[in-house]
C-alpha cells in the first residue's frame, strides 16, 4: 500500500494523493499486527465511513470494554462525573471520597472557566481541592467515619450551601454507604448533601460518569427552586463546559439576540442557576453525549423540549441561532437573530478568506472525548480543509450514527449496572412548553426536536474514517499513512504527534487557547491553526548538515 | 482573590484535605519506570489512574509519557484483574514490543488482592513473555504513603528483579538518584564522571523526559538503565542512595541481597548536600576531588559572597516532597535565609525533626509539618508572611493572593519549562537555584521600589 509523500516539501500534493490511498486496505493493514482475537474487535470500531442505506451509516462498535494493554486514551467513570460534569460548577464543594490522587489529579487541570461576580454570594470552591484522603486503617476499617467527619469540617469551614462526595475506586469495594453518610449528614447540617457512586471501574469510560452525574443533578438539584425570572426566550444550554471561555462567548451572543441563559450545565454554573433551570422554556445540547440524560429526563418531569444546536464554527453558529428563532416562531427574534448573524459574519468572511490562502486542502484528523471530534470539523471545513479521520474515546453509537440507532443498542454487561432513573411528569410543575403533540411528535415549526444525527452524516463517505477509542498504534499507523497536516486530540496524544514533527492541537484543554465558540471564536481558532500550521518550526527540525550532508565529506577529503 | 475561602484563623481537621501537598504512588512508579530503557509502564488497575498520570506526567514534562494499563472493569473488581493482566502483557509484547514491562498496582487491584507474581508465573508458563523480555512489578498502594513512595518501591523493585551478584566488587558506584528531574540525573553522572567514578544511576529519565524533536516519535527514547546495568549492581562496590525517602528501600535491598555497602545522604541540593555527596563518592571509590568540581564550588560560593545582602534573614515558605524539602531548607540557612514554614503532604516521621535540628538556631518560629496540605500552608502564610514561596505550581494561587515572590521547585510544575533541562542538583544546580532566588527578590525590589529610588545597579 502507497503511503504518502515524504512530508518536507510535499505538502501540496498531500491534497490530491491522499484520495488514491484505499481505505479498506489501511484498516487491513493496521489491524494485521494485532492477536487474531483483538484485530476483530478493533475491526468493529474502525470503520470506514459510508452509508449503509438512505437512513443509516455503517455500524460502528462503541461504548464497550477497553482492551487492557492497548494503549487507549480513555480515563474513568470518576473522572466523567466530577471532572467533567461537576467540576464546573463554582459554590458547591466537591468532596472526593478516596486515596489522594483521584482528587489531585482532577484539581484545577480541566480549563472550566468560571465568573464568580454573576452570582450575590460570589463562592468558588473551584480552586480547591476537597479529598477524604484515605488511609490503610479506612481500607481495612471503613471510611465512612472519616468521610462523616470530612463533610463535618469542610461545613465548618466554609459554610458551603452544597457539599457532593465523589466516590472512587476502593470505595466501592469496601462498602461505604457513601449515599447513607450524605443523608444523615444533609439532615444534621440543614444543607443540601449527596453522593455519587461514580468508582473509576463502572461503566468502561468517563461516559458512565457523566450518566451518574446527570441523574445525580436531577435528583438532587433541578427544581429547588421556582423563582420564574424575566425574559423571553428563557433556555437552558446543556452540555457546555465553558473551556477558555466558550460559554462567555455564547452568553454574549445571546443576549444580543435577545435570548437569556437560565443556566448552563455546567460552565460557568453555579448550584443556584441549576435549582432554577427547570423554569425555562427550552434546552439547548452542545455535548450531546455527556447530557442526553438530562434533557431527556427534564422534558419527562418538566414537559421542557430539547434540541440540538452547535456553536462551534460560524455557519454551525448561524444554522443553530436560526433553528433556536425558528423555533420560537416569533419574528421578531428571527429578525434580530438576522441582523446579528449579518454583523457577526463581515469580520468571520475576512479571517476565513485570509486563512484559507494558507490552509485550503490541508488534512486534519481528530480524536476527542464525545463531542468535538464532531463539531470541530465544522471549522476545519470553514478553512477549507479536509477531516480524514475521526472519533471518541467513549461516546456511544448514537453519537458516530445519530439517535435513530438508539433502539437497537444494547447495554451490555459492563455498563448494565449504571442506574436509570425512572422519571415520571411533575403533578405541579409538568408544563409543556409546546402543544403535546408536537412535543411527541418531536417537530415545533419545522424544527426537529430530540434529534441528533451524529458524525458520520457530516463526513465525507468512502475515503473517511471514524475510529472509535482509537489506539497509540493506531494513531501511529494513521499519522504515518496519511500524514495529515494537524492532528486534534488530548494532553496524552499531543507530545508525541509534535515528535513527528507536526503540528497538534488539543482540543479538549485548547492548549490554553480559546475560546473558540461562536463567531469570535471561530476567528479565534483560524488564527490558530494558521499560526501553528505555518509556524517556522517545522522547517527547522532538520539541521543544515542533514540537509546538505555532501559538504562534510568535501572538508574531510582535503 | 483565587484561594477566597481560605480562612487566616487556622482549626484543626482531622479528617478532610484541602488542597494537598502530595499525590499518591502509581505516578511515583510510573516515573522511576520510565528511567528504565525500552521500558513501558503499566498500571493494574482501572484505566483512570493511568490517564491521570500520564496526564499529570506530559503536563510536566511536555514531552510524550507511555504507559498501558489492565482497564478493569466492574466484573473484573469483583473477581480479580488476573485475566486482564495476561490479555494486557500479550497485547503489549505483541503490539508494542518494550524490553521490559513494568507493573504497578493503584488502590483497585491493592484492595481486591491481586497476586501479581503469580499472574506473572501464569504468563511465563503460557508463554506470553517472549525470549530476552522481562516484566517487573511493584505494589503500590495509592492509600499508604504518596507519590515518593512509588518511586521508592518501583526503584526498590529494579533491585529485586533484576540485581545479581557476581562474587566480586567491581569498580563501580550504584548511584540512585531519588526523585529529581532528568536534568539532575545527567548532572548527578556528569558529577561522577568528572570525579572519574564508574557508575550506574538507576532509575535515569535523562534522554527519556527530556528529548529532542527530531521529527520521528520513538515509542522507546534513548535514555535509561538498561537491564544489563540492573543486573550488575549486585556487584558494585558500593551504593550512594540520594534522598531518604526516594531511595533508602533500593540502597538498602542491594545491601541486605549483595552486601553492597550503601551510604544514605540527602540530595545533593545546594553546598553541605553536594560536599557530602562528593565526598562521599571519594571515599568510597578512593579517587581525588578534580580541579573542575573545585572551581564549580568556588564560583557558588561566589556567589553567595557577591550577594550575600540579598540572601540575609529573607522569610521563606517551603512547600513540597520530604527529600526536596531537607536539601533545601539547609541550603536556605547557609545562604542566611529563613525558611519558615516547612511543609509536606507526604507522612514521615523523620522529616519534622530533621527540619527542626536544621531550624534550631533561627531566630524566629518555625512551622514545620508533614502530612499536612496546601491549605494549611496558606494559612502559615497568612498568619506570617514571607518574601518569598518555593514550590510546585499549585503555589501560584498563593504567591498570587498573597502577592508573594515565587519560584517553582519540586513537582508537578505544570506551567514553566526549564525544570526538566536545567539541573538544581550539584554546585551547577546551586548556582541555578541562587539565580532564580535572585531574579525573584529583585524583580520584587524592581517593581516596589520609587521612581527616585530605582536602581539601574544591583
Amino acid at each position: 500500500m502507497t503511503a504518502m509523500p515524504d512530508k518536507k516539501d510535499e505538502y501540496d500534493e498531500n491534497a490530491a494523493t491522499w484520495r488514491e490511498i484505499d481505505p479498506e486496505s489501511v484498516k487491513t493493514e493496521i489491524l494485521a499486527k494485532y492477536p487474531p482475537k483483538v484485530a476483530r474487535k478493533r475491526s468493529k470500531h474502525f470503520v470506514v465511513n459510508k452509508k449503509k442505506d438512505e437512513k443509516s451509516y455503517e455500524e460502528i462498535q462503541a461504548n464497550v470494554r477497553t482492551i487492557p494493554g492497548i494503549i487507549s486514551q480513555r480515563g474513568c467513570c470518576y473522572a466523567g462525573c466530577k471532572g467533567v460534569v461537576m467540576g464546573p460548577t463554582r459554590d458547591i464543594i466537591n468532596l472526593t471520597h478516596g486515596p489522594v490522587g483521584c482528587g489531585f489529579y482532577s484539581w484545577l487541570t480541566r480549563r472550566n472557566q468560571t465568573d464568580p461576580s454573576t452570582t450575590p454570594d460570589g463562592d468558588n470552591f473551584m480552586t480547591y481541592c476537597f479529598t477524604t484522603d484515605m488511609q490503610e486503617r479506612e481500607i481495612v476499617f471503613g471510611g465512612e467515619k472519616k468521610l462523616r467527619q470530612a463533610i463535618q469540617e469542610a461545613y465548618d469551614t466554609f459554610k458551603p450551601k452544597m457539599i457532593s462526595v465523589f466516590s472512587t475506586c476502593p470505595v466501592g469495594l469496601i462498602g461505604d454507604d457513601v449515599h447513607a453518610v450524605t443523608r444523615e449528614m444533609q439532615k444534621k447540617l440543614g444543607i443540601t448533601i449527596f453522593g455519587f457512586s461514580c468508582e473509576g471501574y463502572k461503566g468502561v469510560s468517563q461516559s458512565a460518569g457523566h450518566h451518574v452525574a446527570n441523574n445525580g443533578l436531577f435528583q438532587h438539584v433541578i427544581g429547588k427552586d421556582d423563582t420564574v425570572q424575566e425574559g423571553e426566550y428563557k433556555v437552558n444550554l446543556l452540555g457546555e463546559y465553558n473551556i477558555g471561555g466558550d460559554e462567555f462567548i455564547i452568553d454574549e451572543l445571546f443576549e444580543k439576540c435577545g435570548i437569556k441563559i437560565i443556566s448552563t450545565f455546567s460552565g460557568n454554573s453555579s448550584v443556584d442557576h441549576f435549582q432554577n433551570s427547570h423554569t425555562a422554556d427550552l434546552n439547548l445540547i452542545m455535548c450531546h453525549r455527556s447530557i442526553n440524560y438530562v434533557a431527556d429526563m427534564m422534558e419527562e418531569k418538566y414537559g421542557i423540549p430539547w434540541m440540538k444546536i452547535n456553536f462551534l464554527g460560524a455557519n454551525a453558529t448561524s444554522a443553530s441561532l436560526r433553528k433556536i428563532a425558528q423555533y420560537y416562531g416569533d419574528q421578531k427574534l428571527i429578525d434580530r437573530v438576522e441582523e446579528v448573524i449579518a454583523e457577526e459574519m463581515v469580520a468571520v468572511e475576512k479571517a476565513q478568506a485570509d486563512v484559507r490562502s494558507r490552509l485550503e486542502g490541508k488534512l486534519a484528523m481528530m480524536f476527542v472525548g464525545g463531542s468535538r471530534a464532531h463539531h470541530y470539523q465544522e471549522l476545519f471545513n470553514e478553512m477549507g480543509m479536509q477531516t480524514i479521520a475521526a472519533g471518541y474515546e467513549f461516546a456511544h453509537r448514537d453519537d458516530y450514527e445519530g439517535r435513530n440507532v438508539l433502539p437497537t443498542i444494547k447495554v451490555d454487561a459492563d455498563s448494565r449496572n449504571i442506574e436509570e432513573l425512572e422519571v415520571k411528569k411533575d403533578p405541579e410543575r409538568y408544563n409543556p412548553r409546546i402543544p403535546e403533540d408536537e412535543l411527541a411528535a418531536g417537530v415545533r415549526n419545522g424544527i426537529e426536536l430530540k434529534a441528533y444525527d451524529g458524525m458520520m452524516a457530516d463526513m465525507e463517505e468512502n475515503v473517511t474514517y471514524a475510529i472509535d477509542d482509537i489506539s497509540q498504534y493506531e494513531t501511529e499507523k494513521m499519522i504515518e499513512i496519511y500524514k495529515p497536516d494537524i492532528f486534534c486530540a488530548g494532553i496524552k496524544e499531543k507530545y508525541m504527534v509534535q515528535k513527528h514533527g507536526m503540528p497538534m492541537k488539543q482540543l479538549h484543554s485548547y492548549d490554553s487557547g480559546g475560546p473558540y465558540a461562536a463567531y469570535k471564536g471561530a476567528i479565534n481558532f483560524y488564527c490558530e491553526i494558521d499560526r501553528m500550521i505555518n509556524s517556522k518550526v517545522w522547517k527547522h527540525i532538520r539541521a543544515p548538515w542533514e540537509e546538505n550532508p555532501q559538504l562534510a565529506a568535501m572538508y574531510a577529503n582535503e | 482573590m483565587l484561594l477566597r475561602h481560605t480562612p487566616k484563623e487556622i482549626s484543626e481537621r482531622k479528617a478532610l484535605t484541602v488542597n494537598p501537598a502530595k499525590t499518591c504512588q502509581p505516578i511515583g512508579a510510573m516515573y522511576a519506570s520510565l528511567g528504565i530503557h525500552g521500558c513501558l509502564p503499566h498500571s493494574h488497575g482501572s484505566q483512570g489512574c493511568y490517564a491521570y498520570h500520564r496526564s499529570t506526567l506530559t503536563r510536566h514534562y511536555k514531552e510524550p509519557v507511555l504507559a498501558a494499563t489492565s482497564s478493569f472493569t466492574e466484573g473484573a473488581s469483583v473477581f480479580g484483574g488476573q485475566a486482564n493482566l495476561l490479555q494486557a502483557i500479550n497485547n503489549i509484547f505483541t503490539v508494542y514490543n518494550p524490553d521490559v514491562i513494568a507493573v504497578h498496582t493503584t488502590c483497585l487491584s491493592e484492595t481486591i488482592g491481586d497476586d501479581i507474581p503469580q499472574i506473572f508465573g501464569k504468563a511465563e508458563a503460557d508463554g506470553k513473555i517472549p525470549e530476552g523480555k522481562y516484566v517487573l512489578h511493584a505494589n503500590t498502594p495509592s492509600y499508604v504513603g504518596s507519590h515518593v513512595t512509588g518511586f521508592a518501591n518501583m526503584t526498590k523493585a529494579m533491585v529485586e528483579y533484576f540485581a545479581t551478584g557476581n562474587g566480586h566488587r567491581e569498580k563501580c558506584l550504584n548511584l540512585i538518584p531519588g526523585w529529581v528531574e532528568p536534568s539532575d540525573m545527567k548532572e548527578i553522572k556528569r558529577i561522577a564522571t568528572e570525579m572519574g567514578v564508574n557508575s550506574i544511576l538507576f532509575p535515569d529519565t535523562e534522554n527519556v523526559l527530556n528529548g529532542p524533536q527530531t521529527g520521528k516519535f520513538t515509542m522507546y527514547p534513548k535514555g535509561g538503565v538498561t537491564v544489563d546495568q540492573l543486573k550488575k549492581t549486585g556487584s558494585s562496590r558500593g551504593t550512594i542512595g540520594l534522598g531518604r525517602l526516594a531511595s533508602e528501600p533500593a540502597a538498602l535491598a542491594l545491601d541486605a541481597k549483595f552486601k553492597v555497602p550503601c551510604k544514605i545522604l540527602d540530595l545533593p541540593i545546594g553546598l553541605k548536600a553536594t560536599d557530602r555527596f562528593v565526598d562521599a563518592m571519594r571515599q568510597m571509590a578512593g579517587v581525588t576531588v578534580p580541579d573542575s568540581l573545585n572551581l564549580e564550588r568556588g564560583q557558588l560560593l561566589d556567589i553567595i559572597t557577591d550577594m550575600q545582602a540579598y540572601f540575609y534573614h529573607k522569610k521563606v515558605g517551603l512547600v513540597g516532597d520530604p527529600d526536596q524539602l531537607e536539601a533545601l531548607t539547609e541550603f536556605l540557612i547557609d545562604i542566611d535565609m529563613l525558611p519558615i514554614h516547612v511543609l509536606t503532604g507526604t507522612r514521615d516521621k523523620k522529616f519534622e525533626k530533621r527540619i527542626q535540628e536544621l531550624t534550631a538556631d533561627l531566630p524566629c518560629e518555625v512551622n514545620v509539618k508533614s502530612g499536612g496540605d496546601m491549605m494549611l500552608f496558606h494559612q502559615w502564610v497568612k498568619n506570617e508572611p514571607v518574601d518569598l514561596l518555593i514550590g510546585n505550581t499549585y503555589v501560584k494561587y498563593i504567591s498570587r493572593d498573597e502577592d508573594i515572590p515565587f519560584i517553582r521547585h519540586g513537582f508537578p510544575i505544570l506551567d514553566r519549562i526549564g525544570h526538566s533541562y536545567f539541573p538544581t542538583v550539584g554546585y551547577k544546580g546551586a548556582m541555578r537555584l541562587l539565580e532564580k532566588i535572585l531574579d525573584a527578590l529583585m524583580d520584587r525590589q524592581d517593581r516596589d521600589s520609587s521612581e527616585i529610588e530605582f536602581e539601574l545597579v544591583m
